[in-house]
């Protein structure tokens, strides 16, 4: 579904990725784990065309998307929830729902999948006239992924969504995260949270300062030694 | 009290013009965090549309208004594209500089198409005064006032209420979680620029309307006042634009009304300082603080 291909991205002089290549396939949960500036948010951007790359192929669906801006990646089928959520914190929940589904003209498919993110999601349907910014950070979090889900994308990059949040929270957004892919999304999922990225992951890419170290299933890594030592605790 | 009602009165129509000049202001600071100079200068180019409109097409007043708003909007979107946006990433100090390049630009080619002298701005709205118990209001005045405020409404609309309006609030606290919605966001700058433009020119007809005389450089000490109103109603917000703009405007007239004329820019300025020991945000702004 999603191929990249010796993906390259500089921060002027910088190189933040140095040929990175990996796949996401159809329906799949793909994690993609590595410690803080190994590159991981620079790869979703790059995905999202927020930065310029500097060599190397994305392709989704067969078509190349190396060279499309922002607005084109999404209107092709790939949502971000960014990393800190960046919700629009002077808007509605509702405003910001909207917001997700910004390119999208079929106003009773909007209708629908606003219902569907309020039930998916029943605290932003109580909170649908609160501004954003009141919220506390689990429903931040949850109005990021609902606000992502009105683009209606074919697939979802998630950019740590366990940030900042208890780990029961964690938990819940978690079972949120298979539940949607259960129903048809394809997730590239970034973590710190190794531990449970891999547990939920049907395979996983560890990155180290800007290349892939290692891949496999979620459950090779998650069992691997050098995984447990670096990103595991133990 | 009757003085203070009349003071108060033309303080009004004065601080419509004012608002409608802060709010292209604090728009555009809203979205590229620039404080645009030049914007005085669309409002001056707004006054001349007018009075090409009026006096020398023979246009009538509402058809001159929407042609001076057309024609800023779309100068002001030009601006932008030509001057500002190649410096998007640039320091901003490097964009101020440019502004007020593109000021001086606007003042000396209007000088040099128009003449540097006074035009006189026909008179193409009915001006009768009515009397209420001892206060002197003017049609024009009316006239003013109206349309002003019916303007800063179809502005909160389109703010509020519309898709465009949505993508500017957005672009304005996160452009790239905006880019990430889909959103475009030189297009919806190049909107902002628009819409604040066509204010400017409003305010230019709306003036020549009322003063009766305009000039190429009239819009220096309007566009600075104006630049006041929007950092005292807290710069970036459109209802303390708005507020910020009557403020001045009053102040002005009563400090003329009351006291002398020659004091009346100084004091504008005074509540610029006092405003930005006492609440640098604004009257209406948040001190913003970092999340991290």
């Amino acid at each position: 579904m999603l191929k990249i291909t010796d993906l390259s991205v500089h921060y002027g002089v910088i190189q933040a990725l140095k040929g990175v290549s990996l796949e996401v396939r159809e329906k799949e949960i793909v994690a993609l784990i590595g410690a803080n500036g190994a590159g991981k948010t620079t790869l979703l951007h790059a995905i999202s065309g927020l930065l310029k790359k500097s060599g190397g192929e994305i392709e989704f669906l067969g078509q190349p998307m190396t060279k499309k801006n922002a607005r084109d990646i999404v209107k092709a089928g790939i949502t971000q929830v960014p990393e800190g959520r960046r919700i629009f914190p002077d808007m509605s929940v509702a405003e910001n729902l909207q917001m997700g589904a910004y390119l999208r003209k079929d106003k009773a498919g909007i209708e629908r999948d606003l219902e569907s993110v309020y039930q998916r999601f029943p605290r932003l349907a109580e909170r649908k006239k609160q501004l954003a910014g009141t919220l506390s950070g689990g429903e931040q979090q949850m109005l990021a992924m609902g606000r992502a889900l009105m683009a209606k994308p074919k697939l979802l990059l998630l950019d740590e969504p366990s940030m900042g949040l208890s780990p029961l929270l964690v938990k819940e957004i978690f079972s949120i995260i298979q539940d949607i892919n259960a129903q048809g999304t394809t997730v590239l999922l970034v973590e710190q949270n190794a531990k449970m990225a891999l547990g939920i992951a049907d395979r996983a890419y560890v990155l180290e300062t800007g290349s892939v170290v290692l891949s496999g299933t979620g459950a090779e890594l998650a069992a691997s030694e050098d995984i447990k030592k670096a990103y595991l605790g133990g | 009290m009757t003085q203070f009602l009349q003071q108060l009165i033309n303080g009004l129509s004065l601080g419509s013009i004012y608002a409608l000049i802060a709010l292209g202001y604090t728009m555009v600071y809203g979205i590229i965090k620039l404080i645009n100079f030049a914007h005085g200068d669309i409002y001056m180019l707004g006054a001349y549309i007018g009075f090409i409109c009026t006096a020398q097409l023979g246009m009538g007043f509402f058809s001159a208004l929407i042609t001076a708003m057309a024609l800023c909007a779309l100068i002001g979107v030009v601006i932008e594209r030509i001057a500002y946006k190649p410096l998007r990433n640039a320091t901003r100090i490097t964009a101020l500089i440019t502004a007020i390049g593109v000021s001086y630009f606007l003042e000396a080619s209007t000088q040099k198409v128009m003449g540097t002298g006074v035009k006189t701005f026909p008179q193409v709205l009915a001006n009768q005064k009515i009397m209420l118990g001892g206060v002197m209001i003017t049609t024009q005045q009316i006239a003013i006032f109206v349309i002003t405020i019916v303007l800063m409404l179809l502005l909160q609309y389109i703010v509020r209420k519309t898709k465009v309006g949505r993508a500017m609030r957005a672009v304005s606290v996160d452009a790239d979680a905006a880019r990430l919605m889909g959103v475009n966001v030189d297009m919806t700058i190049s909107y902002t620029f628009a819409i604040g433009s066509a204010l400017a020119g409003a305010a230019g007809v709306l003036v020549g309307l009322y003063y009766n005389s305009i000039n190429p450089l009239m819009g220096m000490l309007p566009g600075v006042k104006a630049f006041i109103a929007a950092v005292f109603g807290g710069i970036g917000i459109i209802p303390g634009a708005m507020f910020g703009g009557f403020f001045i405007g009053i102040v002005e007239t009563l400090v003329s009304g009351y006291g002398s004329s020659l004091y009346k820019d100084a004091v504008v300025y005074i509540i610029l300082i006092i405003i930005l020991v006492v609440k640098p945000a604004g009257l209406l702004g948040k001190n913003v603080k970092e999340k991290v």
